[in-house]
């Protein structure tokens, strides 16, 4: 499924216009990755939540020319999946 | 304190000028379509985004911590999800 897929369906299901339907989804991408960016983290009750982790600075080596390379530390998103999705993934 | 259904249902209220109630079942609406689609094992591409992928984990040895026991773990299937380069980007802000 795709943005546009998500789209349709909800426009459909919510009775609500395209136009609306896509600037529903993009407030709700843009709310979760403040949440995300913020460090405050998402949390949606059955679906899961988003974080983010800090990754330390560590050595890399290219693995095209196998050159050391100093790789600085960072955040990286992450989410992590609620109980009711996992229940529903694994159903059959 | 962490972003909720509530926070976004305001946030919707606000820009795009639905009622609360309205506001409420996008994002519900918004949540339980991904799932769906999960559920029924199919990816969800979110570009901007990114991407919940379904994954398929097969049977593995496995011990419980607590006792020690040895247990099967079953196999199972997993939702991961992988950040696009946009948000990827957007969580370094600030570091």
């Amino acid at each position: 499924m795709k943005k546009t897929d998500l789209i349709l369906n909800l426009s459909d299901h919510s009775r609500l216009s395209k136009v609306d339907a896509k600037a529903s989804v993009e407030v709700i991408l843009e709310a979760l990755t403040k949440g995300i960016v913020s460090g405050e983290g998402v949390e949606i009750r059955g679906f899961g939540g988003f974080y983010k982790k800090y990754r330390k600075a560590r050595l890399g080596i290219n693995p095209k020319t196998s050159e050391r390379t100093q790789v600085k530390e960072k955040f990286v998103p992450f989410f992590k999946p609620g109980k009711s999705l996992r229940k529903s993934v694994n159903k059959d | 304190m962490s972003v909720t259904k509530k926070d976004i249902a305001d946030l919707l209220v606000d820009r795009i000028g639905v009622t609360h109630n309205q506001a409420l079942s996008i994002t519900n609406d918004f949540f339980d379509e991904i799932k769906k689609s999960l559920a029924q094992g199919e990816s969800v591409k979110l570009s901007s985004f990114g991407n919940f992928i379904v994954r398929e984990k097969s049977a593995r040895p496995g011990r419980n911590p607590k006792t020690g026991e040895q247990v099967m773990i079953s196999a199972r299937k997993v939702v991961t999800f992988k950040a696009g380069p946009k948000l990827k980007k957007a969580t370094q802000i600030g570091v």
